[in-house]
């Protein structure tokens, strides 16, 4: 989803025991204590008034089944009809995904948005680390308010976040004419804008604070016990972080690191906007103008259904990474709780 | 606090300080640049005129996509709360068969990207027959209400199951012992308990509708929304109207939270 803002109802958690009892909200149970609690005896005997389950259930699950999971299907039963004539037939075949496949060019595409998303993860990731890490141990004042100082730019309209970067990195823009009046160049940089470098800047802009929200709640879930045990016995603040804090926050690390990767894989306006030629690349931007230009309406689905799975198999991965960690749903949870749509 | 200087720590705070300003700079350039005495958005910054907030208040076709966008978003969240607030009861309180794959499927649009809901969606519509500019007049299109609807149930339930997860369930119990039958249950317990979550998630759908593009882009009928009308403005080429429209937006949403955040500081 391109627009994605956080929740304001909840601040961040002050202590593991609070955010590990409502972290059971994000992705799928992955342990019996991530599962969604048991019906109670009280909605057993309920239940057995059927009628009222089934009309509390009905309209949920017929929406989702409608809405949601005949969409999704139809998805993947159009990745294999045949485009005649600019029509598309309801007969089966495996010639989007041949072409798919056979054509160089969509393979270079999935793996230059791969690489993209890549730049995009690690830089975020290098920014966000650190500020979580101030946010958790070093601010002792206001430290509610500056987590949504850091939030809020996601409330704030994502073409504008997007846009702001052309006013900066354009042939006038705001870098080229700083760098002209110190001298460091005799003409404006007109590299700056339209390129790949331009599309990461700006998805790593959008996205950092979507890493930063896991792994300040997973650092924030630490306790300091274990800190000062670490300490007590003579670990210096670098063996310290090395060997106890690193390693419990991974999880919030992944979780983040999954969040950026995801989200500017799919983006398709950032790089419209900021990527020139190189934009055309973007998997997601093939994906619009299979649909919204060539209208080969098959194998756009077909290369929906290769990112579709591309993404669930991501999840499934850091999914199981976060489950191995001790505050792995505290990760998950930070972002189901205080994070909108992904 | 000790006094010494320490340069582990002073990097620490000058890289989170370097941080912040690689995130509010951006924001600051557009609403500098709303007040740019020129056409043309090029540096150096020329402070110093509200020309192009009254370009923006006579730009009829940005009004109505303001307008579009606004009733997109209210019945969004009416369709969202509809739907999502008796999906986290089902999740947290029935179960039945297929319940997992149930959870799975409300949480997707949540985790795949926008484009491919987008697609589906559009995919779908297109297979039911159903127009994209079929629909009431003065409203947006079913096609796009249905799909801002499908696409942010999952916020709703995300938040409010959260909620009833940690609400405790023997005050329940207690009122149905207090004679109150159920339904009295549910208005004078379990909603006032699950407020803050139906107020949050309503909030969250309402300005994620207004920003939402991915799935509008594919489904829009007649009339642009205001994330469309401005994408449109982007691709022909820039004045700083731009500029002022995002300042606006980007006051209201301020504005919003600081409100929001007074309002939920008695809820909570």
């Amino acid at each position: 989803m391109s627009g994605v803002a956080p929740a304001l109802g909840a601040p961040p958690p002050s202590d593991a025991g609070g955010a590990g009892g409502a972290g059971g909200a994000g992705g799928e149970p992955r342990d019996p204590a991530h599962r969604a609690r048991p019906a109670t005896r009280l909605d057993r005997l309920r239940a057995r008034r059927g009628w009222r389950t089934l009309l509390g259930s009905v309209v949920p699950v017929s929406w989702a089944v409608t809405l949601l999971l005949v969409p999704y299907v139809l998805l993947l039963a159009q990745s294999f009809w045949r485009l005649r004539d600019g029509v598309i037939t309801h007969e089966l075949t495996t010639e989007n995904y041949r072409r798919l496949f056979g054509t160089p060019l969509y393979p270079a595409t999935i793996l230059y948005s791969a690489g993209v998303a890549l730049r995009v993860t690690v830089i975020s990731l290098a920014l966000s680390y650190p500020l979580a890490y101030v946010l958790a141990f070093k601010v002792r004042r206001h430290r509610t308010l500056m987590y949504m100082a850091v939030i809020i730019p996601l409330w704030v309209s994502y073409l504008v976040r997007a846009y702001a970067w052309k006013i900066i990195l354009g042939q006038d823009g705001i870098l080229n004419g700083l760098l002209l009046s110190v001298g460091l160049i005799r003409a404006p940089l007109t590299v700056l804008l339209y390129s790949t470098a331009a599309v990461v800047v700006a998805l790593t802009h959008i996205y950092t604070p979507f890493t930063l929200m896991p792994i300040y709640a997973v650092l924030d879930a630490i306790p300091v016990s274990l800190r000062e045990a670490s300490q007590d016995l003579y670990a210096g603040r670098w063996r310290t972080w090395l060997h106890v804090t690193l390693p419990l926050s991974l999880p919030g690390v992944v979780a983040g690191c999954t969040f950026a990767f995801v989200l500017s894989m799919g983006d398709f306006l950032a790089p419209q906007l900021l990527g020139g030629n190189d934009s055309a690349l973007m998997v997601s931007n093939l994906v619009w103008s299979l649909f919204g230009v060539a209208f080969n309406w098959p194998l756009g689905a077909a290369v929906s259904v290769v990112m579709l799975a591309l993404t669930l198999a991501l999840l499934a991965v850091a999914g199981a990474v976060e489950a191995r960690g001790r505050y792995g749903q505290v990760a998950t949870g930070a972002v189901a709780e205080y994070a909108g749509p992904i | 606090m000790r006094a010494r200087f320490d340069p582990l720590t002073a990097a620490l705070w000058t890289a989170a300080a370097a941080v912040f300003c690689f995130i509010y700079a951006p924001l600051a350039v557009v609403v500098l640049y709303s007040v740019h005495d020129a056409a043309i958005i090029a540096w150096p910054l020329r402070l110093g005129t509200l020309r192009w907030y009254g370009v923006l208040a006579h730009d009829r076709a940005m009004i109505d996509a303001a307008v579009a966008s606004l009733k997109l978003a209210v019945l969004a969240v009416v369709i969202a709360l509809g739907v999502g607030v008796p999906g986290a009861f089902v999740l947290d309180r029935f179960d039945f068969p297929g319940k997992a794959a149930f959870r799975r499927l409300v949480l997707l649009p949540l985790i795949l990207p926008g484009i491919i809901t987008g697609v589906s969606l559009l995919s779908f519509f297109s297979f039911v027959g159903l127009s994209l500019s079929s629909g009431f007049p003065l409203i947006p299109g079913w096609p796009v209400v249905l799909g801002h609807g499908a696409a942010l149930t999952s916020v709703v339930v995300t938040q409010v199951f959260a909620r009833l997860q940690r609400f405790d369930r023997a005050l329940e119990e207690a009122s149905a012992d207090l004679y109150a039958n159920e339904w009295r249950t549910f208005w004078r317990v379990t909603l006032p308990g699950i407020r803050p979550a139906v107020l949050g998630a309503a909030l969250l759908v309402f300005t994620l509708s207004l920003d939402e593009i991915a799935v509008t882009f594919f489904l829009i009928g007649r009339q642009n929304t205001l994330p469309l009308q401005i994408w449109g403005l982007l691709r022909r080429g820039i004045t700083p109207e731009v500029n002022a429209v995002a300042t606006v937006i980007f006051a209201l949403s301020l504005l919003t939270i600081v409100l929001w955040s007074r309002m939920m500081r008695d809820e909570i």
